[in-house]
């Protein structure tokens, strides 16, 4: 369809505001991470810092103070919990998946719905009783209870994403698979998962992104560094730390960068993956 | 190599034919389901049964112990409680705000990225940003651009002389809660948008054709082709940013921490508070089983949504 000039000056306003309003805070963080702190503190306040560096960058990967360890400890801790996680739930929620997208069975429905429960249901509503029990089971404080509980909220997610992609896996060539004498199972790993491989990147990422921002349970349930992820290192800093801006800024950005790259990288799985498994039934 | 399998080939079933077969479909999938319904309910389940029980006694310490019962107590202490419907009308507040805002610009920003012009898919990538920035990050950098001494808003807004002189973004109630409004519309407006995108993108062209070639203009087929044919996806995201919302949690602790004068504490972060600051675990309990009930008529009515959702041309 043509559109007019006033329309195209229109759009091309639209878009560039658009993105005006959507890099200008990232931005502001990115350049409050690299200017000095007197630069930070000015008025009236200088936008393009005098000598902007990256100490603070080195600080965090490689320095000795408090905040650089516990930032550097707690990125380590967010990548093995997250990672974990997805690894646990995608390894048990891909055959629970397969079973949704191709065998009938009685209460179907009602199962897959009651999973899908499970992923609404509001945090705080389990956390009170699961603090009490993982004080009794001493897994309080430690990487494996976050796992576990990690696990209870992507496994339903798994099951969700995953059985959508298989139900559009042509049946044809499992069927083929079988005539040839494959088991159902050999069918699944030698037909069905190949050919869904972009639905378990992007789910696998997805749940990644789930597990990296999680931030409740770990409040409550992580403390020492040798388990707190991520965004409760950075809670925790910005609560304490009040004026040190250039350090919450850099920290931050380190903590975006997983995300952000995956993000970026994967955008088209990403967006594509999340947009039809909500949509579709 | 064929002789021996002969038997199988004979056998495999097409799906479902007869009851023999639905049985064995049964057993196999109770065998794949198995895996996934330990992991899940063996951890929520227990916990969930856990919080009903403990919100009926008054336990107010997380070591075991015997504590009294108060029946329905600690839920009668919640309706009768002013805190508690302050925190109620700030949770309300807050979701209506944000989930209208964020699918109001979420259409607004799918027509513009659905929309033909060069760069599209710069902005495309650009729109993923808000979205895939961790919840918490997304809080502190907030609260640093709000900063009343040193923040980037106030500088900004003196420098181009729309405000006189600086001011506390974060330090009355009234003013606070809408900051965070700010800050959640700034980051979930995407996610709303790529939903209707992805809606938008199945909207056969010819209907507009169709439409212009009957003498619509582009607002009129707006109304009467695009927001009709979105209205299953908008009504989804509606609702999934409710129950999103409802739950808000990590942006208020970043942010503001409930404060000032507990002018944000949202549901969820008075119950955070009562149960963990205040030790009152009973209390919590009832409270966190008062939310559940909530996002249950939200989940209940997303369900209804899904399965009237599958839109026909």
């Amino acid at each position: 369809m043509q559109s007019s000039v006033s329309s195209r000056i229109l759009i091309y306003a639209a878009a560039i505001f658009t993105a005006a309003v959507i890099i200008a805070p990232f931005l502001w963080l990115v350049i409050s991470s690299l200017a000095a702190p007197a630069d930070l503190l000015v008025r009236p306040l200088r936008w393009v810092p005098e000598n902007p560096s990256l100490s603070r960058y080195a600080e965090v990967f490689s320095g000795a103070g408090s905040a650089a360890s516990t930032f550097r400890a707690a990125m380590v801790n967010s990548a093995i919990v997250a990672t974990s996680s997805v690894l646990i739930s995608m390894g048990v929620g891909i055959f629970g998946a397969y079973a949704f997208a191709r065998l009938r069975f009685r209460f179907q429905r009602a199962i897959l719905l009651l999973f899908l429960s499970t992923y609404m249901l509001p945090p705080i509503a389990i956390l009170i009783s699961l603090y009490l029990t993982l004080v009794q089971l001493r897994l309080l404080d430690s990487k494996l209870g976050l796992v576990l509980v990690y696990c209870s909220f992507i496994t339903p997610f798994v099951l969700w994403i995953m059985s959508g992609y298989f139900r559009g896996i042509p049946r044809d060539l499992e069927d083929a698979a079988r005539i040839d004498g494959c088991s159902r199972m050999g069918a699944l790993f030698r037909v069905v998962l190949p050919l869904a491989r972009p639905g378990l990147l992007a789910t696998a990422l997805f749940g990644f992104l789930l597990a990296w921002d999680e931030f409740l349970y770990a409040l409550i349930f992580t403390s020492s560094l040798g388990s707190k992820t991520i965004p409760v290192a950075i809670a925790e800093f910005t609560g304490r730390n009040a004026v040190d801006f250039g350090m919450i800024a850099t920290g931050g950005i380190v903590a975006s960068l997983p995300p952000l790259a995956i993000a970026f990288l994967f955008q088209r799985y990403i967006v594509g993956g999340l947009a039809a498994g909500g949509v579709k039934g | 190599m064929s002789v021996t399998r002969a038997p199988k080939t004979a056998r495999a079933p097409r799906s479902g034919s007869g009851s023999r077969g639905a049985f064995r479909q049964g057993r196999l999938a109770l065998l794949l389901l198995l895996p996934s319904l330990v992991v899940v309910f063996g951890i929520v389940v227990y916990p969930l049964l856990r919080t009903l029980y403990t919100s009926l006694f008054d336990v107010n310490s997380a070591f075991p112990g015997t504590y009294p019962f108060s029946g329905l107590g600690n839920y009668l202490r919640a309706v009768q409680s002013g805190e508690f419907w302050a925190a109620i009308g700030r949770t309300f507040y807050f979701t209506l705000s944000t989930t209208v805002l964020e699918v109001v610009f979420g259409v607004l920003l799918a027509l513009l990225l659905n929309a033909e012009f060069r760069g599209r898919w710069l902005l495309r990538s650009i729109v993923i940003l808000p979205w895939a920035l961790p919840t918490v990050v997304n809080g502190a950098m907030w609260r640093w651009i709000f900063n009343p001494e040193y923040g980037a808003l106030n500088a900004l807004l003196t420098q181009l002389q729309v405000i006189p002189e600086y001011r506390s973004w974060l330090g009355t109630p009234w003013m606070a809660l809408n900051m965070i409004v700010v800050a959640d519309v700034w980051k979930m407006t995407p996610l709303a948008a790529f939903f209707v995108l992805a809606a938008l993108q199945t909207i056969p062209r010819d209907l507009y054709e169709a439409a212009w070639v009957d003498g619509a203009g582009k607002v009129r087929s707006f109304f009467s082709i695009t927001l009709p044919l979105l209205t299953p996806t908008i009504l989804i995201v509606l609702v999934l940013r409710t129950m999103e919302a409802f739950k808000v949690f990590d942006l208020v602790y970043v942010m503001t921490r409930g404060g000032p004068a507990n002018g944000t504490q949202t549901i969820a972060y008075y119950t955070y508070v009562e149960a963990f600051s205040n030790q009152l675990f009973g209390y919590g309990a009832a409270l966190a089983y008062i939310i559940a009930l909530f996002i249950l008529f939200f989940a209940i009515t997303y369900m209804r949504l899904l399965r009237r959702g599958e839109v026909e041309y």
